[in-house]
């Protein structure tokens, strides 16, 4: 990915140096660029990287200092609102509403990862292969990523909901009296809110692969075919790993997804029964009328760290590319 | 929090929850609080722009977001602003914002630049805010106009300091309401203790009703119920402690309320956790439910040919001597003065004559015909114009010996929200023949992890 920048620098960097030896620093400096280009390049480094600082770095550290006081929200932080860890104590030992919470994020990574990016991988293989009508059902599978997660959110709470929604009056539930109760029984609506994610999810790794399907050299193909693999060898045994750099792109956006999931069970119900997240947790805790700003900073810490892991496995991968 | 601005939530109110919740995912991805500036400034916009054009301007800040059949209060607000600007020669800039986002985001607006005048609600949510210097006392405004208000008023628009914070605009009293037709059909007495109301409901159910409506996925509705038993059973100086942390959770009494809860839970719907208080009401519009246990707004679910078919009475006795409090919630709307608004003193005299103005009767009915499931609070009000429904409400909240405000107004916000009570009583609703004191456990432990409110 970082190649294409790169290899124009270096036999600029090479000149540089020959340059140096030969003539004083200010020309090797004005061989290379203007004023004008410092100045340009400056403008286009400078400003992404202030508001990455301002916007990024700065809450992220505010969240850390914060996680550490007992601030309401109101009023400057004095000395009497640091708490040290006890956030934290409180968090891990007797706050009952974080287990829940961390495992159905869990829950959530692992239904996306081994059910609604497989398959949308399988419907990207589904539509490469140029049947009929791929177009349409391209852009019936790709409709619901248009959406915002609020959106999808609201449009499977009217399929849900109990008396008046589209799924229990379709299957006759409602003349018997004995509804299911898809979004208040804690046992099945975190399962609802999950398809209702996965709708959206798995089209959007459609696209992600199918892009990367298209992208696959014919050639290995016909190879394969020639060799005598079937369908499936050609798949898991040429086309899978040629496609490395996509695979590890749909595992990040995966775990993306799934640490920030958030809209569909704020919309259902705020998080609430059964649908605890981190997310809610952070939201209800400390940009709500509630005002735990410390200890709401204390659990976006947490899903900060957990975050970490994934970001810093990607990272390190695209390094070690880099570098080779 | 799924509590108070759901009450007046309308279905069709899809454009405005866009808005806030985008802004809320977006706030949640870029990390949070630098952001969130940003946003509210958004949120609270003109607030800031202290631009107004001589003395003669108030600024309001407005949680009256909604729309309905009848107008709502959105419309309500423009019409007193008129009325207001046509009596006075003051200017109004009105900033409306949506009720849920005006609650969620109620402290730092208060801390940012707020408008001079804003809604809210009296009761425990009117005095923190005081108490932490973010509203300016209204004495002087009070002086006038109290002789238009009777003694609960007053008690509900007075600060921990003993001063007074707000006006109050409206109330709305909880209590059970039914179909006159549907009962009429069927036979059916109003109950007034509590043996004849479990007898009742078992008829309905033999009659094929859902005998009592519980919708409660936003989480408040059953706060109304929990505020009802205890009040019957222990009494209102016992609800207020618990609520304030004086009585302890893991008391008897708590029990005792799960325990007789547990009586009439059997004669709910299914489902009462996954159906929004608007499908509960649904319930009852469609002639399937046979009562409900909620407050005045419910008549707005009802369509206009409706209304008049609409009936309640006060929940039953309990056979204890607090049934004589004929307590109930009636929570109360108050129009307040912010204390940050950059443009406040300039305004001063315009916003205090604009809470003056609220104070008559007659801007409070200019209100009420466009938001009638909201009851002027003012004394001088014309009365004439009121349905019987009204009439009643009326009477109902000035028979009452005690009045709360509503769970979710009275205690503190922290342990009434999503993670806190909501989910308590969810549970409760989940399992209710299970022996209450885990949970009353638990709900203890959670008010003792939460830090001192200053």
């Amino acid at each position: 990915m970082a190649e294409p920048t790169t290899t124009p620098a270096a036999p600029a960097s090479v000149d540089a140096r020959a340059g140096a030896k030969a003539a004083v620093r200010r020309r090797r400096r004005y061989s290379l660029l203007t004023r004008h280009d410092k100045l340009i390049l400056s403008l286009m480094v400078g400003i992404p990287l202030g508001l990455d600082l301002l916007l990024i770095w700065l809450p992220a550290v505010a969240s850390v200092g914060l996680s550490f006081t007992n601030w309401s929200g109101i009023g400057p932080i004095t000395s009497d609102d640091i708490v040290g860890f006890k956030n934290y104590q409180n968090l891990f030992t007797s706050y009952i509403f974080f287990r829940p919470a961390l495992a159905h994020n869990l829950i959530w990574l692992a239904f996306l990862t081994i059910i609604s990016t497989p398959f949308g991988m399988f419907l990207a293989v589904l539509l490469d292969r140029e049947m009929r009508g791929t177009r349409i059902y391209q852009s019936i599978f790709f409709l619901p990523v248009v959406l915002a997660l609020v959106v999808v959110g609201f449009i499977w709470e009217l399929q849900y909901a109990p008396t008046e929604g589209f799924i229990n009056n379709a299957l006759g539930l409602t003349k018997t009296g004995h509804v299911i109760d898809w979004l208040g029984n804690p046992r099945i609506n975190l399962l609802a809110a999950l398809i209702a994610s996965s709708w959206r999810h798995v089209g959007y790794i459609m696209v992600l692969y199918l892009a990367g399907l298209k992208s696959v050299d014919p050639s290995l193909r016909e190879a394969a075919a020639i060799d005598g693999a079937n369908q499936r060898q050609t798949f898991f045994r040429v086309v899978f790993p040629v496609m490395g750099p996509i695979n590890v792109i749909i595992v990040v956006v995966t775990i993306i997804e799934s640490l920030r999931a958030f809209d569909i069970a704020y919309i259902i119900n705020r998080g609430k029964n059964g649908l605890e997240l981190l997310s809610t947790l952070i939201t209800n805790n400390s940009i709500s009328e509630a005002s735990l700003v410390g200890f709401g900073s204390a659990i976006a810490v947490v899903l900060l760290v957990i975050s970490l892991v994934p970001i810093v496995l990607y990272l390190s991968r695209v390094m070690r590319n880099m570098a080779t | 929090m799924g509590d108070a601005p759901f009450y007046r939530r309308s279905p069709s109110e899809l454009s405005e929850l866009f808005g806030l919740d985008l802004s809320r995912r977006d706030v949640l991805r870029i990390g949070g609080y630098a952001s969130l500036a940003a946003f509210l400034a958004a949120c609270a916009n003109g607030g800031g722009g202290g631009t107004s054009s001589g003395p003669g301007t108030v600024s309001v800040g407005s949680n009256q977001s909604d729309t309905s059949a009848t107008g709502g209060p959105r419309q309500g607000m423009a019409d007193v602003t008129a009325a207001f600007q046509k009596a006075t020669g003051n200017k109004v800039k009105m900033n409306t914002v949506d009720h849920g986002t005006f609650q969620d985001q109620i402290s730092s607006y208060l801390q940012g630049t707020p408008e001079d005048s804003f809604t809210w609600f009296s009761g425990h949510r009117m005095r923190f805010f005081a108490d932490q210097g973010l509203a300016t006392k209204v004495d002087d405004v009070w002086d006038k106009v109290k002789g238009n208000f009777t003694g609960a008023f007053a008690e509900a628009v007075k600060g921990n300091d003993g001063h007074i914070y707000g006006i109050p605009v409206d109330y709305y009293p909880w209590a059970v309401f039914y179909r006159k037709s549907v009962w009429a059909q069927h036979g059916y007495k109003i109950p007034t203790n509590w043996d004849d109301f479990k007898a009742l409901a078992a008829q309905m159910k033999k009659d094929g009703l859902v005998p009592i409506a519980m919708a409660d996925k936003d989480g408040w509705p059953a706060q109304g119920t929990f505020d009802i038993l205890n009040l019957r059973l222990n009494g209102y100086e016992f609800h207020v402690d618990l609520l304030n942390g004086k009585q302890k959770w893991t008391d008897a009494r708590v029990t005792n309320v799960f325990k007789k809860w547990a009586e009439i839970t059997p004669y709910y719907n299914d489902a009462p956790a996954g159906m929004k208080w608007q499908d509960g009401a649904a319930l009852l519009v469609k002639k399937q439910a046979g009562m409900t246990v909620i407050g005045l707004f419910i008549s707005q679910e009802f369509p206009a040919s409706d209304v008049d078919d609409i009936d309640f009475f006060p929940f039953p006795d309990m056979g204890t001597k607090y049934d004589a409090e004929k307590a109930l919630d009636a929570p109360i709307d108050v129009m307040m003065l912010s204390k940050k608004s950059p443009t406040l003193n300039k305004d001063m005299a315009a916003a205090k004559s604009y809470l003056e103005f609220w104070a008559k009767g007659s801007t409070q009915l200019t209100m009420w015909k466009s938001a009638p499931g909201f009851i002027p609070a003012a004394s001088d009000t014309d009365t004439s114009s009121f349905p019987a429904l009204t009439k009643k409400a009326v009477q109902i909240v000035q028979s009452a010996q005690r009045i709360t405000q509503f769970f979710d107004r009275d205690t503190r916000p922290d342990y009434a929200g999503p993670n806190g009570m909501q989910q308590f009583l969810l549970t409760f609703l989940s399992n209710p023949n299970a022996n209450p004191t885990a949970l009353q456990g638990t709900m203890q432990q959670f008010w003792d992890s939460l830090p001192p409110e200053k």
